[in-house]
């Protein structure tokens, strides 16, 4: 069928680029910045690798694969940290999505629910754990309940753990998801997808997914770290995942220790590096990258 | 075989609609009627009670103030509200309780609502492929239709990279890609800049015409209205007040409201004389419409261009501004009693009308509305929840 108009006439304005101009200041506040950053790292990497009367050597990192435990606790970590991503991102992405398109005030009560995990220190959280975990078993001995008490504290995979994360990872997920949200015209996207002939599901994968990849990329990232780097819950509640691993270690090869530090620091980043680049790399994102969101600190 | 819908030669006039289906010849788009349609925000009502039938083919604009409810209307055909009660009935068939995603209706929203991740060309097909038409058959699709609204190179382009207008345009293709039987158009053109929306206006309509698609237009720009529409249906409070092709409305407005919400209307102060005509400016004029009971006091709706001036040192009004509108000019005139009128006069008549000049008002005798003198027509400001902006 022949156009009925020829090409619009409007055209998009090339953006002027920005003039720069050197700011000696900003240099100056990076080189501290990057000296705070780098010198702790710089200095395990020395202890790792010089032996006093030795010399340089390599032995922390050779031995790291070889070492007892290593493997199974970061297989463990990473199964942990893969089942805690998709549980989390399973409980935000409807729920964020749901009130985006349903009374404003729903925002707030999910907000709030979602940081109440900040201000409750993981001790308490797991005191209260630990707590239902031996009061379950007593009272439940006679129902199929006690079977899933002893279920979720398998050690070959202690769902407890995947629980918790959850919990602990919720006000990060949050945060980036819904600055990913914001970004996005949520209500009128949707309405577009439903008048094509998409239902509720095709909506949500179809649509609203592929434009939040950059927060889902942050969300999944910041909660990977929170569980590689999770110690007290785990410690508390008698498991072996890779930060507990490390600290186990430390008494008796504290090199070791220290090279297997930073090796996961290094694997953090790296896995940082390719979730970014998987979230905002491609040319087909029109969405702005999500707001900073503070990552959560190793205990 | 195109994708598209054939052209229609009765689209877009509703009396060869009309007579197409007494004929027994159908034409390309829906006959869709509003029933009884009833749809409440808590206290604030969008919609009571409206009744309002589309022939098939034709472009109807909906027409009214924030918050008279025409954006409910329009959302309540695509299935994005539920009335409460009331049903909407495309070719005779109740499709209130269809969910929105099987509605045969195409829908171009008011703010830019292409899919940021997806290319224009995949934006088309998205509809198809929700259908789960195999990959060439879609892809030929978007080419056919995105040729047809001009833009058959922009294809692989994404919504970041188009310009306001060409994102419409990718829109309308969108959402024409499913062979909808009505067109649903969300004020599509209100967030572009004048020039573009003056083009792409022509456009949707020579689009319209030659697919003979029915189709329902909201808009709050009365200009929009009347220029595109076969026929425009004006709210008020939720309620039709009057349903007429653009000239009847501007000609013959049923109502007070309608009077003064299309184009520009002076309220003067007359007398009713007791035989069906009104004397207002030292003029004696017919009463259109309903005659106030007795005689008294009313306000008589005059359009400006229905009153001519003259320049007459004893006239009773003073002229206080002319505005050069090219082959018009808009004359603001000071009666007594501090009355204010506005006639619009031929330019080359109004060479003399400067400010301060004293004229004589001489109304034109054709009949006119009149109101009681305290009725207020005022429109409401306030926008119904479910509204948008302009709602």
């Amino acid at each position: 069928m022949a156009a009925l108009t020829t090409a619009a006439p409007e055209a998009l304005a090339p953006v002027k680029a920005r003039r720069t101009r050197p700011r000696y200041w900003r240099g100056a506040v990076l080189a501290i910045a990057g000296l705070y950053f780098v010198t702790p790292l710089l200095s395990s990497f020395v202890f790792t690798v010089h032996v006093p009367n030795q010399g340089l050597t390599f032995e922390a990192y050779s031995g790291i694969l070889s070492a007892d435990g290593f493997t199974e606790s970061l297989f463990l970590s990473l199964s942990l940290a893969a089942a805690t991503i998709a549980l989390a991102l399973l409980l935000v992405v409807p729920a964020l999505v749901a009130v985006r398109l349903g009374p404003p005030r729903l925002r707030a009560v999910v907000e709030v629910v979602c940081m109440l995990p900040l201000v409750v220190p993981p001790i308490a959280l797991v005191t209260g754990i630990a707590t239902v975990l031996r009061w379950g078993p007593d009272h439940f001995s006679r129902t199929p309940l006690y079977q899933t008490f002893l279920a979720v504290q398998n050690e070959s995979f202690p769902v407890v753990l995947v629980l918790a994360y959850t919990v602990l990872a919720l006000p990060f997920v949050h945060r980036s998801l819904d600055a990913g949200l914001r970004a996005v015209d949520v209500p009128t996207l949707v309405e577009a997808a439903r008048n094509c002939g998409a239902s509720r599901l095709q909506v949500i994968v179809g649509v609203i997914l592929p434009n939040l990849r950059s927060s889902l990329a942050g969300a999944s990232f910041l909660t990977l770290a929170l569980v590689l780097g999770e110690y007290t819950v785990a410690s508390l509640l008698g498991f072996r995942p890779f930060a507990v691993w490390i600290v186990t270690v430390s008494g008796a090869e504290a090199r070791m220790s220290v090279a297997v530090s930073l090796l996961s620091l290094l694997i953090t980043w790296a896995l940082l590096l390719v979730l970014s680049r998987a979230g905002t790399g491609s040319a087909t994102t029109a969405v702005p990258a999500a707001a900073p969101t503070p990552v959560p600190g190793k205990e | 075989m195109s994708a598209l819908p054939a052209p229609s030669t009765t689209a877009g006039h509703p009396e060869a609609a009309r007579t197409a289906a007494s004929e027994g010849r159908a034409a390309t788009g829906a006959r869709v009627e509003f029933r009884s349609l009833r749809r409440a925000f808590g206290p604030t009502v969008a919609l009571d009670g409206l009744d309002l039938t589309a022939e098939p083919g034709e472009l109807l604009a909906l027409l009214g103030p924030s918050g008279c409810g025409k954006t409910t209307a329009l959302r309540v055909l695509a299935g994005f509200e539920q009335p409460d009660s009331g049903e909407v009935l495309v070719d005779g068939e109740d499709i209130t309780p269809v969910p929105a995603n099987r509605r045969d209706a195409g829908m171009v929203f008011q703010s830019y609502s292409l899919f940021p991740h997806l290319n224009a060309r995949d934006n088309v097909a998205f509809g198809p492929r929700m259908r789960g038409v195999s990959t060439a058959e879609r892809h030929a699709t978007a080419g056919e239709l995105l040729e047809l609204v001009g833009l058959p190179d922009h294809g692989s382009r994404f919504p970041h990279q188009m310009s306001g207008g060409q994102q419409q345009r990718v829109a309308l293709a969108r959402a024409l890609a499913l062979r909808p039987r009505v067109l649903l158009l969300d004020e599509p053109l209100s967030a572009l800049d004048a020039k573009v929306r003056l083009t792409l206006r022509e456009e949707i309509r020579r689009l319209q015409l030659s697919l003979g698609i029915t189709t329902i237009f909201v808009t709050h720009d009365q200009e929009e209205a009347l220029s595109m529409a076969d026929r425009v249906a004006v709210l008020n409070a939720g309620r039709l007040e009057q349903c007429a092709p653009p000239a009847e409305l501007y000609e013959r407005p049923a109502t007070p409201f309608v009077a003064e919400f299309v184009g520009t209307m002076n309220r003067l102060p007359g007398r009713l004389t007791g035989d069906g005509s009104v004397q207002v400016a030292g003029a004696s004029l017919p009463v259109d419409g309903d005659i106030p009971a007795g005689r008294g006091a009313v306000d008589v709706l005059i359009r400006p261009e229905s009153i001519g001036v003259t320049a007459d040192p004893e006239g009773i009004a003073t002229v206080v501004s002319a505005s050069f509108l090219g082959s018009v000019t808009r004359v603001l005139l000071d009666l007594p009693d501090g009355v204010a009128a506005k006639a619009d006069l031929p330019s080359r008549d109004a060479t003399e009308l400067a400010p301060g000049v004293r004229v004589r008002v001489t109304p034109v005798r054709r009949p006119v509305l009149v109101v009681p003198v305290r009725e207020t027509t005022a429109a409401p400001e306030a926008a119904a929840p479910g509204d948008k902006v302009d709602a």
